[in-house]
């Protein structure tokens, strides 16, 4: 299985591919892409120089574009799919639909790969995609479990990448509008999800209160960890009980399942982490690429060791597995 | 105020676990007595409760076009199993009316017969409305997250095509494989005794703070307040809206369309319809910050009008 390694900066960009990557992805600097955050992601000059280091070494370069057009603001993903294109990015993962057609019909020898944020989660769908996009590959959402995916992709003729390490998203990815809700920005629209923007830390006593927006997303008591307000992983009142209503603040690891993973017929793991600095990246790339290969007793050690890399140090496997249900 | 162009209104599928005598009812009194021209109906949240409906779907559809309305079967929002694929590929067969997709598999199988997209499909922009209406889309209904601009510019993009905008209801915001509804009693999506059915209306999710904020529905998250895009028609159909959905919520459905259809035909203000509908469904605060380009819960009035209080 190849291993998608995440980037946000050229810096964090050539540490992935010293520490192994079999292919890099990365996004403009601009509302193109998932990971609209300050301070990350590439310049036209730096994704040019970029792909071209990564083509020296045999590492591929896909250029994430998968956020969904603003009506009347076509023309900024466009450009940005041409200029992907010119300089010789290996795929566009996209997840817009008429970016897909306007890819495929101006491009037809360029990978298109579809982004998580896309959602095809069974044949049918994938079918679609491959049908009207000429889509080669599919970055599966995190609805599945190990045993759905075995039975996708014996019904397709389609590559499968899905998420092993980072980030977890708790809805179906490219179907929440929760962040704008709150906030006004999206994951869909503006490539940000709960932005630090509209985020806020008080006092309330003895209690620190984190806030997205308006809305009150933890609070945390003496001596408590406090954690980022991700919507998602905040805690929350049902009735008189309170909790993590959706998730808690945890990060998927699927690493201990790469061998049912691979024999479920999977091309691709990824890491989640664009945000992250150019150490994460390495780190994490290097135990993963050297986990691929392990026997499984060495496997336990690196598993170990990512997992303190990991968001609040805890983590799941999601819906992986089935009672995550 | 005169509205001279006008729109249809449709009624969005119950996207709650009504019991089957309940969601019977319902559509009876709709055929009978509402001012809607388009139902759709159909399960589309979670495929564990088809069997509440099902047994009901063919009396409820032969009322619905005795009463002159036009049935479509909704999709699947989310589909991940076997048993759900077999389901979305036997109901587009099968069926005899047309169908709205909200999933991207429907997309897949309804290509080259006339069909609808629904609100849980991305259709942020004209390219992607032209991609759909190319294999056989005759409507669709846009998302609830998209601000006035997009849905102008679409509408402008695409004159004579039939659009469609979400103008009340709890917006359904995100679906995930987990049942959030099921664990917060207990229980897990495999194992959930169908314990959505308790709330009608959403099961309320409140900050720490006391805030209204979501509502959980199955695997569906809503949002709290309900969407009400009333006093916002106007400009919207005069650039050429085909459609207004209502979105089914445990209220009188019918006083709510008299309202919506009032306010369309030009008989009633807007401001004094947006007053009715809050005595009509009582303590939801109402929103349409996302057609006004701010954060969805948000409510912009034209009038000093406040929207209700209450939770």
């Amino acid at each position: 299985m190849e291993l998608i390694c995440p980037a946000g900066t050229p810096a964090a960009f050539r540490e992935a591919v010293e520490a192994g990557a079999d292919a890099v992805y990365c996004g403009f600097r601009d509302e193109t892409n998932a990971r609209n955050f300050p301070g990350l992601n590439f310049s036209r000059q730096e994704m040019r120089q970029s792909i071209g280091l990564a083509r020296g070494k045999g590492v591929s370069t896909f250029v994430a574009l998968n956020t969904f057009m603003r009506a009347g603001a076509e023309a900024l993903w466009y450009s940005a799919a041409d200029d992907a294109v010119a300089m010789g990015a290996d795929a566009l993962i996209l997840a817009d639909f008429g970016l897909m057609a306007y890819v495929a019909e101006k491009y037809p020898d360029q990978r298109l790969h579809v982004s998580v944020q896309a959602s095809a989660s069974n044949p049918d769908a994938i079918r679609f995609l491959i049908e009207a996009f000429a889509a080669k590959r599919v970055v599966l959402p995190r609805v599945l479990t190990v045993q759905d995916i075995a039975r996708l992709t014996r019904q397709i003729d389609c590559e499968v990448e899905v998420f092993a390490f980072g980030g977890l998203c708790v809805m179906a990815e490219g179907r929440c509008s929760l962040s704008s809700y709150a906030t006004g920005k999206s994951p869909n629209m503006n490539g940000v999800c709960s932005p630090a923007s509209h985020v806020r830390y008080r006092q309330d006593g003895t209690d620190l209160v984190s806030e997205l927006g308006a809305y009150t997303i933890n609070r945390f008591g003496p001596g408590e960890a406090s954690g980022y307000p991700t919507l998602c992983k905040g805690r929350f009142e049902i009735g008189d009980v309170q909790g993590y209503a959706f998730e808690d603040p945890v990060s998927l690891d699927v690493v201990d399942q790469i061998d049912a993973l691979k024999a479920a017929g999977v091309s691709a793991l990824k890491i989640e982490g664009r945000q992250r600095g150019k150490a994460y990246v390495a780190e994490v790339v290097s135990s993963l690429k050297k986990a691929l290969v392990a026997s499984p007793e060495e496997r336990a050690a690196l598993v170990a060791r990512l997992r303190t890399m990991s968001e609040g140090q805890r983590t799941t496997a999601g819906a992986y597995e089935k009672r995550w249900r | 105020m005169t509205v001279t162009a006008t729109a249809a209104l449709s009624l969005g599928p119950v996207y709650f676990l009504w019991d089957g005598p309940k969601w019977r009812d319902f559509y009876f009194r709709i055929a009978d007595e509402a001012a809607v021209e388009h139902v759709t109906l159909g399960e589309t949240v979670c495929s564990k409760r088809q069997h509440f409906s099902e047994p009901h779907i063919a009396e409820v559809v032969e009322r619905l076009e005795a009463g002159g309305k036009t049935v479509t079967f909704s999709t699947l929002a989310m589909v991940t199993l076997e048993r759900e694929s077999r389901h979305v590929r036997d109901l587009i067969r099968d069926s005899v009316h047309p169908v709205e997709a909200n999933d991207l598999s429907a997309l897949g199988l309804l290509k080259g017969r006339p069909h609808s997209i629904g609100p849980l499909v991305n259709v942020y922009n004209a390219a992607t409305a032209r991609v759909l209406a190319a294999r056989g889309a005759e409507n669709i209904c846009l998302p609830p997250e998209l601000p006035a601009s997009s849905i102008q510019g679409i509408l402008a993009a695409m004159p004579g095509f039939s659009f469609e905008i979400f103008a009340f209801g709890r917006m359904p915001l995100a679906i995930s494989a987990r049942c959030a509804h099921a664990r917060s009693k207990g229980l897990t999506k495999d194992n959930c005794q169908f314990i959505c059915g308790d709330e009608p209306d959403g099961l309320p999710l409140r900050t720490l703070d006391r805030q209204s904020f979501l509502v959980l529905n199955g695997v569906q998250t809503m949002s709290n307040s309900c969407a009400v895009l009333l006093d916002d028609l106007a400009p919207l159909v005069k650039a050429g809206l085909n459609r207004v959905r209502l979105s089914p919520q445990d209220c009188d459905m019918v006083r709510v369309a008299d309202l919506y259809r009032g306010v369309l035909d030009g008989r009633i203000d807007g401001e004094g319809a947006i007053a009715d509908l809050a005595r009509v469904y009582p303590g939801v605060r109402f929103s349409n910050g996302f057609l006004h380009h701010q954060e969805g819960a948000a409510w912009v009035s034209r009038g000093r009008n406040a929207a209700s209080g209450g939770d």
